[in-house]
């Protein structure tokens, strides 16, 4: 009976550890993951981080912090570094990847080493707000004219990228990859089955999406477990009733929140939501993507990583299994989405980042890159040969088409704003309150616009 | 005289250093978040002026937060009262003289040793409404399966504020999941409390002529009273600090009908950079566990608790 006792105080004892261990968990995140993206690190870390190290050593490396962890994206960056290695066989290369989609975790990470004064030597960020708002506003980091102009590279990067990735004048990152937001990947069984062709207006879609439920198809696949993927098409949506000038001039002030463009776009965004699948919000983008892979849905706005998730990861053919048309009304105009490094200040090996900076930004290192990400380069003269049936239509359509930034993706807006704006279409997908929506769109834009 | 001064100075400054890094790491942070709710902190790049309770207008204003506060208040009774009621019922349970008791009472503390996290993935496709238990279901002929933590079903859903109150549905997939995790811990107490119990107390009660029920109802329950404070309690600062097992399991939900009020604060401070209104929730979450601990604390519950550590 005692001993019983004794047991089970103990147990209790125990149990109590453990949910203080519990109660703790919101900061003992971050430790976690810094612990994980450590233990990716090579051994050679160790010698960097002690404080006496002379500067001859240290000049002989740099620290790459990315999220690219996923199968793809991974080899890629591999061979970035397997190039940079050739060149610079002296300059030991550091791979600080932080796993977690969409980069979530990464920038937790980061903030917090940027902020505790361990800048990582070059960190991925997307193009755009997501940098010139945070650490541009907060001078971290360094302009990179100097480099656009010793390596040509304002020829080569569209304009309209290098605007959006500049401030005052200055520009401050490299952009090593596009990938495209409006494209809408489709089921060509079923497309074939039902004599459907690709819908390229709303009209067209709705009528499409009717036929489809009628027979028992989802239209439209979603997967908005994590939200953003709701927010993608909705951006893709109000791309298609805005016009990509009007759309880009709702982030510099120049058009208001209350347009009748957004007032329709949240109307086709709520009658879009009624083809959706019911189980939408337990699934992320990969499980919507498979929806059409398997035949059970027709149609999946997604960026065009989803291609790289249907080729590799599914073995379907592009064309054969799949096919893709750019989202209603939005033919013309290229939603865009980049990773870009930049050069943060007060780093230890400013030089080598350098080096490694013009191999990301060169031709070799884009075209090795890109085919393995399965993401177009961002430079226009890339060689065309080395890409898939898919990138190739994408590559044409990156040089001539009109250029617009991503709300989901944090390049239309800062942080600040990107969430409020994503919080306002979560809330409108269940209450379906076009006024309501519209009069926060208004506000969030009146508060982070100043 | 002297040593004796000194015999009164050791014991404080043995205790010295825990004083000052509690000082500092807990209740200078804690003034510290509450100094940056009170300010213009909602940017990237710091900024501490003073805003006055701006931030905490807007935030009791706001559509996620007003679902939190509702998410939570439903969340916290429903997980705690099962907890218990379940906790109570495997304690009496595993207590009879079974062959296998000891075997039982390790297979329900079981799951208390997994993460939040592991027992939030797991159940996640447990209750995955096309993949998960819903298969079984269907294949016993069950028609309308139940949608689980996807249904933004809200019962009774009366308009309050900007959001419908009543008990979202999908919350109780989490509270499913959060009490197969957490029973254990009650039952374990309560086990602890129920073998405390000497016989002769039962005995006495069997001689006065109590029937079993009366015996439990009006002996033993009584008897159970601090185990559960110290559960509530306990489970209570789980239930309201919520966030690993709702952020593993579903996210904040379609129309936030699953958020919970760290999920809010984390995404909103480090995804957002509103720093400001993170502290706030911070501070509400703070204010409800104080609310929640301190009269138990401060009151009868000192002496109904002994000295069992409640942190």
């Amino acid at each position: 009976m005692n001993r019983f006792l004794k047991v089970s105080l103990v147990a209790t004892l125990c149990a109590a550890l453990l949910l203080a261990a519990g109660c703790g968990g919101g900061s003992t995140q971050s430790g976690e993951q810094n612990n994980t993206s450590s233990q990716t690190q090579t051994e050679t870390q160790t010698p960097s981080s002690g404080e006496s190290t002379t500067s001859t050593s240290s000049e002989k490396q740099v620290e790459i912090f990315s999220w690219w962890t996923g199968a793809g994206e991974a080899a890629g960056l591999e061979g970035l570094i397997q190039l940079f290695k050739e060149k610079h066989p002296d300059i030991e290369v550091i791979n600080a990847a932080v796993a977690g989609g969409a980069g979530t975790n990464a920038k937790a990470v980061l903030a917090s080493r940027m902020s505790g004064g361990n800048p990582p030597d070059t960190f991925q960020v997307h193009a755009a707000h997501e940098l010139l708002d945070t650490w541009v506003a907060a001078d971290k980091m360094e302009p990179l004219n100097f480099l656009y102009e010793q390596e040509g590279w304002y020829d080569v990067f569209p304009k309209g990228l290098v605007e959006m990735m500049s401030k005052d004048g200055n520009v401050y990152s490299v952009a090593v990859n596009i990938h495209r937001g409006n494209v809408v990947f489709y089921n060509k069984k079923i497309f074939d089955e039902n004599n459907i062709t690709p819908p390229t207006t709303f009209d067209e879609f709705f009528t499409v999406a009717e036929t489809l439920k009628a027979k028992g198809i989802t239209p439209l696949a979603l997967g908005d477990k994590e939200p953003w993927t709701a927010l993608q098409l909705f951006e893709s949506v109000l791309l298609g009733t805005m016009g990509p000038d009007k759309y880009n001039g709702l982030f510099d002030g120049s058009v208001a929140w209350d347009d009748p463009g957004v007032r329709e776009a949240l109307d086709i965004f709520h009658r879009m939501l009624q083809y959706i699948n019911e189980d939408h919000s337990a699934r992320n983008w990969q499980d919507a993507s498979q929806l059409v892979a398997e035949g059970k849905a027709a149609m999946n706005l997604m960026g065009d990583w989803a291609k790289g998730y249907f080729t590799t990861d599914l073995g379907l053919k592009p064309n054969e299994d799949f096919g893709w048309f750019t989202s209603w009304n939005t033919e013309g105009t290229f939603m865009f989405i980049s990773d870009t490094f930049g050069l943060p200040k007060d780093i230890k090996h400013r030089d080598a980042t350098i080096e490694f900076l013009k191999v990301l930004g060169s031709k070799e290192g884009q075209d090795v890159f890109n085919p393995l990400k399965g993401s177009i380069p961002a430079r226009t003269d890339a060689d065309v040969s080395k890409y898939d049936v898919y990138s190739q239509q994408a590559m044409q359509d990156w040089s001539t088409n009109k250029l617009t930034p991503s709300i989901a993706h944090g390049s239309a807006a800062s942080p600040g704003w990107t969430e409020k704006i994503q919080q306002v279409v979560t809330v409108f997908a269940t209450t379906g309150d076009v006024d309501q929506a519209l009069s926060d769109l208004v506000t969030a834009a009146q508060e982070e616009l100043k | 005289m002297k040593a004796e001064r000194l015999e009164r100075f050791v014991p404080f400054l043995m205790v010295l250093p825990s004083i000052i890094l509690i000082a500092i790491f807990v209740y200078g942070f804690i003034g510290w978040t509450g100094y940056v709710s009170l300010s213009n902190w909602n940017t990237f790049v710091p900024d501490l002026s003073f805003a006055g309770f701006k931030n905490y207008i807007y935030m009791f204003k706001d559509f996620r937060f007003q679902s939190d506060l509702r998410n939570t208040l439903f969340f916290s009774v429903l997980f705690i009262g099962s907890c218990l009621v379940i906790g109570l019922a495997l304690a009496v349970l595993v207590d009879q003289k079974l062959r296998a008791a000891s075997f039982f009472r390790n297979v329900y503390l079981f799951p208390m040793a997994l993460s939040f996290v592991v027992t939030g993935v797991v159940w996640q496709w447990i209750l995955n409404p096309s993949t998960g238990v819903n298969l079984l279901l269907k294949a016993l002929g069950m028609k309308n399966t139940p949608l689980w933590y996807v249904s933004t079903r809200i019962i009774p859903a009366i308009s309050v504020g900007r959001i419908k109150f009543g008990l979202p549905v999908a919350i109780l997939a989490v509270i499913i999941a959060g009490v197969w995790q957490q029973s254990g811990f009650a039952m374990a107490t309560y086990l602890a409390g129920l073998q405390a119990i000497p016989d002769e107390v039962r005995e006495a009660a069997s001689v006065d002529g109590a029937t079993e029920w009366q015996k439990f109802r009006y002996v033993i329950l009584p008897m159970l009273r601090p185990m559960t404070i110290t559960i509530t309690i306990m489970l209570a600062h789980v239930s309201l600090k919520t966030f690993d097992l709702v952020y593993a399991m579903t996210g904040p939900g379609a129309g936030y009908v699953t958020d919970v009020p760290g999920v809010y604060m984390f995404e909103t401070s480090f995804r957002g950079n509103h720093f400001a209104n993170g502290a706030v929730i911070a501070m509400v979450m703070l204010i409800c566990s104080a609310i929640v601990t301190v009269p138990y604390l401060l009151g009868r519950g000192r002496r109904d608790l002994g000295d069992v550590d409640i942190n």
